[in-house]
């Protein structure tokens, strides 16, 4: 007999399944409960960098799009500093890096306001191009989802990307690209998700 | 000084598969590629941090947190309470828990539900918290009825509250359900039944609490949970390098 370890066990996950509004964004679901819905400014009105808006759906195995979806954004600011107190650096006031993005019932559709990141140092000292880290969530999804955007404008930086690098199928890299496009004098991204099918998006296990 | 570093592998067959026919709204969900596997960087072991200001403390009293001044919501009044740990059996002090639930009924306030029981006018269905210092947090509510929902024709959920949790890094970033201990709905349930391991799913099923009831007044369920626990290992060996 060894001894014992005495880990205690993660939680196992469970699918946040079709309602999750009513917790996450009770003004989605229809009602109005919190004087403050969290998630809504993620870099606040103070950050600097250039303003940016990243769009598009997820899309499931049929090819639809996914209508009741919840993503969840965190990245950094625009000197790639993220806001926690264990990454060196300082971030704007009013600069929290983290959002709440919910899907068009209708469309399937879904969008966020922010700044572009900056580049962040990764591992061995080994620069990160500008990424947003996406978490993913709905009915269906047994475990929330790990993915990053990466802007297609980033070139560069991207082809020294350390973890776009250990995707070891090159093509497949290409589904964390972001396409840069203007509308109305604004820079929107399209970061279209695809949970199956021949362009199925790369998803980390973080 | 020792930086903190990286989190536990997820233990992967401890979750859900991604696909689970039984619960078949995965099917189609679900990524058919395998996940890559990454060594954490500071976008893994960051997270949003919360705090007072984010959240009132009358959010937690999914009772009265929605109703008219003077009026409370229906059903068994309960409280739900536990600790948030790591995996190294420490509390996760000030991180925000969210829950939401049907009510007593099995209804959700919901524009998309559609269920013949009805809304309690009295009753939103949500509710957050922080941990305290030493890692625990409670709400008070009502206990959620359970509800039928289209899978099999016959499926009905048992009694669940939802539950959202961050601990300190994105890499830690959880939603999961809590259910009732003595529920004979949880054994038939194929959402409940995509955790292999029926050790993990008793890891869901909140015991009664008699300790914690207020008497003549409102019952009481235990509700621990654990997040990833993380190594002590120098920092500069492991993210940053030389
Ligand atoms: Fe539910």
């Amino acid at each position: 007999m060894v001894q014992k370890l005495e880990y205690l066990k993660e939680t196992p996950s469970q699918t946040a399944g079709p309602y999750v509004h009513i917790g996450l964004a009770p003004g989605a679901a229809g009602f109005d409960i919190y004087e403050n819905e969290l998630g809504w400014d993620i870099a606040g009105a103070d950050a600097k960098g250039e303003r940016i808006r990243v769009e598009g759906v997820v899309i499931d195995g049929t090819g639809s799009p996914i209508k009741d979806v919840m993503l969840e954004t965190w990245q950094a600011n625009a000197d790639g500093v993220y806001a926690h107190p264990e990454h060196d650096g300082e971030v704007e006031a009013g600069f929290r890096g983290w959002g709440r993005v919910i899907t068009d019932f209708d469309s399937g559709e879904w969008g966020f306001d922010t700044v572009k990141p900056g580049a962040v140092m990764g591992r061995n000292g080994l620069m990160m191009a500008p990424h947003i880290t996406l978490w993913i969530v709905a009915r269906g999804i047994n475990i929330g989802l790990n993915t990053r955007v990466y802007f297609e404008d980033e070139a560069e930086a991207n082809a020294a990307d350390p973890v776009l690098n250990i995707i070891e199928w090159e093509r497949r890299r290409a589904t964390l690209i972001a396409k840069r496009t203007e509308r109305d004098g604004q820079v929107v991204y399209r970061f279209d998700i695809k949970l199956q099918g021949e362009d199925e998006t790369v998803f980390f296990d973080i | 000084m020792t930086k903190p570093g990286e989190f536990y592998q997820r233990d992967r067959n401890w979750h859900p598969p991604a696909v689970t026919p039984t619960y078949k709204t995965s099917v189609a969900r679900s990524p058919q590629y395998s996940m890559i596997s990454l060594e954490q960087s500071a976008s893994e072991i960051t997270g949003p941090k919360f705090g007072h200001t984010d959240i009132d403390p009358m959010d937690r009293d999914m009772i009265h947190n929605y109703a008219a001044a003077g009026e409370s919501a229906i059903g068994e009044r309960i409280i739900v309470h536990g600790r948030v740990l790591d995996e190294n059996s420490r509390p996760v002090p000030n991180t925000l828990v969210e829950a939401w639930q049907a009510n007593a009924g099995g209804r959700y306030r919901h524009k998309k539900d559609t269920y013949l029981a009805p809304i309690d006018p009295n009753f939103g269905g949500c509710g957050r918290t922080l941990t305290d210092e030493n890692g625990y947090y409670y709400f008070r509510t009502v206990k959620p009825g359970a509800y039928p929902w289209r899978n099999w024709v016959n499926d009905w959920r048992p009694a669940h509250i939802h539950l959202s949790i961050f601990g300190t890094s994105f890499s830690q970033r959880l939603i999961t359900q809590c259910y009732f201990e003595g529920d004979p709905l949880i054994a038939k349930c194929p959402i409940v039944n995509t955790i292999p391991d029926q050790a993990a799913r008793g890891q869901l099923i909140a015991a009664l609490d008699m300790n914690a009831t207020i008497p003549l007044d409102t019952i009481a369920y235990k509700f621990d949970i654990v997040l990833r626990g993380r190594r002590s290992t120098l920092f500069e060996n492991r993210m940053e390098g030389n």
